[in-house]
């Protein structure tokens, strides 16, 4: 029986499986930042360790960076965390970008942008958006801090294999839809625990039609299923993207990467403890109106009824809509909405401006609206004004920020106050996630740049 | 820091009946900027957001504010809590389950729990119990009506039992976790003390 594009990683890097127990797999790269580091560097410290492999490991801060200037973090706490996090790097000789340098960034805009991430590698972070790295063809995976402490300490971690799913996305995706619309539709499908306990590779026409970018809002998404892994397999999309950039391999190097890299696929016969199927045109813009991700709809349906939920249900379901002020069976199209946030790891980078620039251009901004546009990496933000995007934001009312995970999660300044409706092209609809009682919609970068030019949820295709 | 050993726990439990109890409800994300493990920081922090109103008055209906269930765990009283389905999804932040340590929590009962918090729990000594979602309506019924019902969790035997019903399940755990729940062992000794086969698996690398 053949191989999956998982096993083949999986078992390239086990070191040995403990009886009884989990596999002992090997790490090829460690990010650190500077919110769930701290206290693994400290418990090297108490058993007076040193970090094995410093150069597996690559650090940068993004939770506390502001987007509004970065001279100065203005809250003592968070201050002390990123400065805790350049410390720690000086003391146990790890790569850091810090803040505010032409290297930092979002960790995972930044790896993949830098070629930090390759195909076939194994990569964790404390963060479960890890699964991002998955797109570039790798087992990308979120760890604890204790689990950060064990990769510091050995370069492993100690894992249970999970099982495998494949989902295909076959066809042709629509005019006005893109990864993250899809992303959005599989979690509804699948709900926000559908895949947990499993690996799931991305693969079908739609995937292998996807742009790099695309690809890597996809995989980033997959936790929000409930996999920790989200993996497409390498191919010349993946080798254009990754070529010529920063830590990619040059020259002959590169040559035999790539040779090694094409043999990173499923096999024909390989089986797949779960394989979905799901057709590319039945996807439209998607919008949340819940407080979880998989709590979806196509923008121009109307919320789901109570009808045929049982008791439990209907009050999870009904506690959802009262926090977000909704009602059972409303239309949200054409509902106010106060702040917009391009950006994050999920739709922070080049294309994701573009692609919000490509709506906004020859407009203007709805006055009602507070729009914070935020780069995931100061390399993102360069790519914007070389291509003069800057200009066509600033036309239209926007202002263009510095690199941070801003508004996604409510560590920094960019919060929304409570009880704002906010549409968003972040990963998570959370209670209290883009600030305590904040209200979110999330959304693509189409959806959410037609709402930010009316000021209310807005169909991009009918802009 | 000398860790927690299982064995035999018998106690009154937390009922948190929410499907999808992210960790960002368990702990809001303005109090990971900690660069300690402060277990009473953590344990203030626990589910705040639905404990405290804005003014950081309590707010009463909330489970854990209600009579019935707000004294602070100890040995026998609160050191189970029962979760709703799909318990601790989205963020890794290892914090939350920092936060139910520190609250004072031993166990959480699940019908199903997200991978990577479950993960946490282990390596920072709270147990996570898997039953069936029948066992975990049932326990759910029990504490509503009898707050004081007490549940058994066995490690040792991997047994877990709603005294009140009598009814049991047995829950699994691979035997190396096992071993290290009841013996104080975390995963960070044991990787030390693989340093030479991690060294021949990177010479044996192509």
């Amino acid at each position: 029986m053949g191989k999956t594009l998982f096993d083949k990683i999986w078992d390239a890097h086990v070191v040995q499986k403990v009886e009884d127990g989990p596999t002992q797999l090997y790490i090829d790269r460690l990010y650190a930042h500077e919110v769930t580091s701290p206290q693994a560097f400290d418990s090297l410290r108490d058993k007076g360790i040193k970090v094995f492999r410093p150069d597996h490991v690559v650090a940068m801060p993004d939770h506390n960076t502001p987007s509004d200037q970065q001279e100065v973090i203005n809250d003592p706490i968070g201050r002390k965390q990123v400065e805790t996090l350049a410390r720690n790097c000086a003391e146990f000789g790890i790569r850091h970008f810090a803040m505010g340098t032409k290297d930092n960034g979002i960790i995972h805009v930044v790896g993949p942008e830098k070629a930090l991430s390759l195909p076939g590698m194994t990569i964790v972070c404390g963060d479960s958006h890890t699964s991002t790295h998955g797109a570039v063809g790798a087992i990308a995976m979120g760890i604890g801090t204790s689990e950060v402490a064990q990769v510091l300490a050995s370069q492993c971690i100690l894992q249970s294999k999970p099982k495998t799913m494949r989902i295909n996305i076959e066809g042709e995706l629509q005019p006005g839809v893109v990864a993250k619309d899809v992303a959005l539709y599989i979690m509804a499908q699948m709900t926000t625990s559908g895949a947990t306990g499993y690996a799931v590779e991305y693969a079908g026409s739609a995937i292998r039609n996807m742009s790099m970018e695309g690809r890597l809002t996809l995989s980033n998404l997959s936790i929000e299923m409930g996999s920790r892994a989200g993996l497409i397999a390498p191919d010349e999309t993946t080798f254009a993207y990754l070529k010529g950039r920063e830590y990619a391999p040059k020259g002959e190097d590169w040559e035999k990467a790539v040779a090694k890299w094409r043999e990173l696929k499923s096999d024909d016969d390989a089986v797949f403890d779960k394989e979905i199927t799901y057709r590319a045109e039945d996807i439209k813009p998607r919008i949340t109106y819940g407080t979880n991700p998989g709590a979806g709809i196509a923008i121009d349906e109307t919320i789901p009824t109570t009808e045929g939920m049982s008791e439990s249900e209907k009050a999870q379901f009904l506690s959802q809509l009262e926090y977000m002020q909704f009602q059972p069976g409303e239309k949200l199209e054409g509902h106010p909405v106060d702040y917009v946030f391009l950006g994050a790891c999920t739709n922070g980078r080049i294309e994701d401006f573009r692609a919000f620039a490509s709506i906004v251009k020859g407009k203007k901004k709805a006055d009602s609206v507070v729009a914070w546009l935020v780069p995931g990496s100061w390399l993102v933000r360069q790519q914007i004004i070389d291509e003069g995007i800057d200009k066509i934001l600033e036309e239209a009312g926007f202002e263009l920020r510095l690199p941070s995970c801003s508004s996604c999660l409510a560590m920094n300044p960019d919060k929304v106050p409570a009880g704002k409706l906010s549409i968003s092209t972040s990963n998570r609809n959370f209670v209290g996630r883009q600030g305590p009682g904040a209200r979110t919609i999330l959304a693509s970068p189409l959806v959410v740049a037609a709402s930010a030019i009316t000021g209310v949820v807005t169909d991009p295709r009918k802009l | 820091m000398a860790h927690y050993k299982f064995s035999v726990i018998k106690s009154t439990c937390l009922p948190i009946n929410i499907d999808n109890c992210n960790t960002d409800l368990i702990i809001p994300a303005r109090y990971l900027a900690s660069t300690t493990r402060d277990p009473k920081f953590f344990g203030d922090a626990f589910m705040h957001d639905l404990r405290y109103d804005a003014q950081g008055n309590p707010i009463a209906d909330f489970v854990l504010n209600q009579p019935d269930f707000s004294e602070a765990p100890h040995e026998g009283c609160h050191e189970i809590i029962v979760g709703g389905r799909n318990w601790g999804s989205g963020s890794s932040r290892e914090h939350a389950a920092w936060a139910i340590s520190g609250y004072g929590v031993r166990i959480v009962i699940s019908s199903s729990f997200a991978d990577i918090h479950r993960n946490n729990l282990l390596n920072c000594f709270v147990l996570p119990v898997i039953v069936s979602e029948a066992f975990q309506d049932e326990l759910f019924e029990t504490i509503a009506k009898d707050p004081k019902a007490l549940v058994t969790v066995d490690l040792p035997n991997q047994t877990v039992t709603n005294e009140s019903t009598g009814h049991s399940e047995k829950f699994d755990i691979n035997g190396y976790k096992k071993y290290c729940l009841l013996n104080g062992y975390d995963d960070i000794d044991y990787l030390l003390s693989k340093k030479a086969d991690i060294e021949s698996f990177e010479a044996n690398r192509k």
